[in-house]
């Protein structure tokens, strides 16, 4: 893990780190710009809506410029991930994506099932036996616990319409 | 010795078989997520809370804490047996913990690790018996001030005592702050930071961000490790227990010395994972045989586990009596109060003997339960983690993805879930800490209030935070707090002049 060879290629630790803190910042910015409409003086009532996050807008800003300063002055050649680890982060994050979002489409237990079902057969490697048993499995384990024992509804789409469920 | 009366009502309450089930399936529960990779304490209890909206909240409570527990105690079984920490706070145990798995005596390591971890919790519970109450009795004439200098010297000691660069542990801090203030104004019923969009008429809830943080982004830092498990067996028999409780007590002076640096590292909020590398680091230094540590030494176990679990303990002593969470984790259980309609601080022990006191009742049968449980449980935990993280991970994401969405039944949180899962890789990968911006976020609001209606009473003026001796010397320590790697700087400086 600490030994790299140097053909390992991967973005700067560098870059990644300027990018947060630039991130950061303007996300400061629109705190500030969203307290000055919400009204940053006194009225009424005191001090207003935006009182109290416009100067937390403005410590963002300042700290993230000295962060950025930071970034920008320390460069010590470290790579923030190599891009095979990387590919492996994002092998995880895009499938997660599509199947938060199609939740509220098929529902929860149909998007889990196939998400599971995918998770273990490209990336594990595993027997499609083995597969069905834990895709199949975990759903119906969740639906008895939550929405049986615990009487808690999760989102269900039109499978579970069909099923009556 | 009212408080004794009361502390015995609360055993007859923690007692009951309801409870007492509970409490074992807590602790249950809390092992197998402090044993799993990318489900901690924190992201755990956020998880199962919406299951506890319908239990009587100090049963509920009893459950969840009970969690918090069962994960401290379960992130040493990992760290001695396979060199893989489970929780951040059990990183000092591998040190020494994993060389004695490797010298064949697993059995002994993991005793010690257990016992001194439930000496940790005994010492801080017994503390929290003995001073919550006068602290709460003390903060319950606390104005509006006196609680903005408490928020403000819990936030100002993130800065001062966190390993992370101050100016990152302020930026998280206050993107935290930020995100509190998003919605409806509690004050004048005015709508902010929204721009338009209907779902955050309601803000951020921090659930969302616990879940999305702790979990989603520990599952993608272990994706990149791509993490493969190789270990030795564990097995525990009731003759290396005794053997190892006949060693323990010579080592009383590390117990006494972890157990104190731990309560006073979870009173302030630095947490469990500083506490047990302070204990360890300063345990190293003092002990007889220090030079060995880290090749298998016992009393290496003994100092990091004990600090940790006391500070993880103490943690709770500021939610109960000022409402001021020491830790992620006791965040999300005071999050936890205010979902079951109890409004944490110093009232709570005048108006919910019982809760608080079935409470803490339950923290000394929960530990002793805990001890038990993970002596005689070793090898079947041991054998979870066996399970290749191919199947585990999907698991963990689509038990993230229903608790995310039983908090307030919205698909919108399961993908706002996902932006802070991604950016707590991000965070993280850039040494910004995740602590500070989840207890913000919770005490956002509240820290707001307390500032606002200090300036009300007031008129606009900040003397009103010196303007008298108990307020101003709060306020004076958080202004040492937030300065205090300068001020250490600062006077090395002036060593170096001097000589």
């Amino acid at each position: 893990m600490t030994e790299r060879s140097r053909s390992e290629t991967g973005p700067a630790h560098k870059t990644l780190e300027t990018g947060m803190a630039l991130l950061i910042g303007v996300f400061g910015l629109i705190v500030i710009f969203g307290s000055l409409k919400a009204g940053i003086n006194w009225g009424a009532e005191g001090p207003r809506a935006g009182f109290f996050p416009f100067y937390v807008g403005t410590a963002i800003v300042g700290a993230s410029a000295i962060n950025l300063w930071h970034a920008r002055r320390d460069d010590d050649g470290r790579l923030f991930a190599e891009w095979g680890q990387l590919r492996q982060v994002m092998s995880v994050v895009v499938p997660t994506a599509i199947y938060v979002g199609s939740m509220p489409f098929i529902g929860l237990y149909v998007a889990s099932m196939v998400f599971i079902a995918w998770f273990m057969r490209w990336l594990g490697g595993y027997r499609w036996l083995t597969v069905a048993a834990v895709a199949i499995g975990m759903p119906v384990v969740t639906y008895l616990v939550f929405e049986r024992w615990f009487l808690v509804p999760l989102p269900k789409g039109p499978l579970e319409e069909w099923l009556g469920l | 010795m009212e408080e004794l009366a009361n502390l015995f009502h609360g055993f007859a309450v923690a007692l009951q078989p309801y409870n007492i089930m509970l409490m074992v399936i807590g602790i249950t529960l809390g092992v197998i997520i402090g044993v799993l990779p990318g489900l901690g304490g924190a992201n755990g209890v956020a998880i199962l809370l919406p299951l506890t909206f319908s239990m009587p909240p100090t049963s509920a409570i009893i459950m969840l804490s009970c969690i918090y527990w069962g994960a401290l105690f379960g992130g040493a079984i990992t760290s001695i047996l396979f060199n893989i920490p489970g929780e951040p706070w059990s990183v000092a145990t591998t040190f020494d913990g994993y060389p004695m798995a490797q010298q064949g005596r697993p059995g002994e390591a993991l005793t010690a690790a257990f016992t001194s971890s439930f000496v940790g919790a005994l010492f801080a519970v017994i503390m929290i018996t003995l001073v919550a109450p006068l602290v709460a009795g003390f903060a319950l004439r606390f104005g509006p001030a006196e609680k903005f200098a408490v928020y403000f010297l819990a936030f100002c000691s993130f800065v001062g005592l966190s390993k992370e660069p101050p100016f990152k542990t302020i930026a998280a801090m206050m993107m935290g702050f930020a995100l509190a203030a998003v919605g409806l104004d509690s004050i004048t019923g005015q709508l902010r930071l929204t721009f338009g969009v209907t779902e955050l008429l309601n803000g951020f809830d921090f659930l969302i961000a616990v879940i999305g943080l702790f979990g989603i982004g520990e599952i993608l830092l272990t994706m990149e490790e791509g993490l493969a498990f190789r270990g030795g067996n564990a097995s525990i028999n009731l003759r290396v227990v005794l053997q190892t409780w006949r060693e323990l007590p010579a080592y009383w002076v590390t117990s006494l010395r972890s157990c104190l640096i731990g309560c006073w590292m979870g009173v302030t909020p630095a947490g469990a994972t500083p506490a047990s590398f302070m204990s360890y680091g300063i345990a190293k230094r003092l002990a007889r045989r220090g030079n060995n540590f880290g090749k298998g030494e016992i009393e290496g176990v003994i100092a990091p586990e004990t600090a940790a679990h006391a500070a993880g303990t103490s943690a709770l002593l500021p939610m109960l009596s000022l409402g001021v969470p020491g830790s992620p984790t006791a965040a999300v259980l005071l999050g936890g109060l205010l979902i079951w309609g109890l409004q944490p601080g110093p009232m709570l022990f005048v108006e919910q003997k019982e809760f608080v006191w079935g409470l803490i009742a339950s923290m000394y049968l929960g530990n002793l339960a805990g001890l038990i449980v993970v002596l005689t449980c070793v090898p079947i935990f041991a054998a979870i983690l066996r399970v290749p993280f191919g199947i585990i991970a999907p698991l963990i994401l689509v038990l993230c993805a229903i608790g995310a969405y039983s908090v307030h039944n919205s698909t919108f949180d399961v993908m706002l879930m996902l932006v802070f899962g991604v950016l707590g890789y991000l965070l993280k990968k850039c040494n910004y800490p995740l602590a500070p911006l989840v207890l913000a976020i919770v005490l956002g609001d509240k820290a707001e209030e307390a500032f606002r209606q200090s300036l009300l009473g007031s008129q606009g003026s900040l003397g009103v935070f010196f303007s008298n001796g108990l307020v101003g010397t709060i306020m004076a320590l958080g202004l040492v707090a937030l300065f205090w790697s300068a001020i250490q700087e600062g006077y090395s400086r002036l060593r170096t002049a001097m000589a």
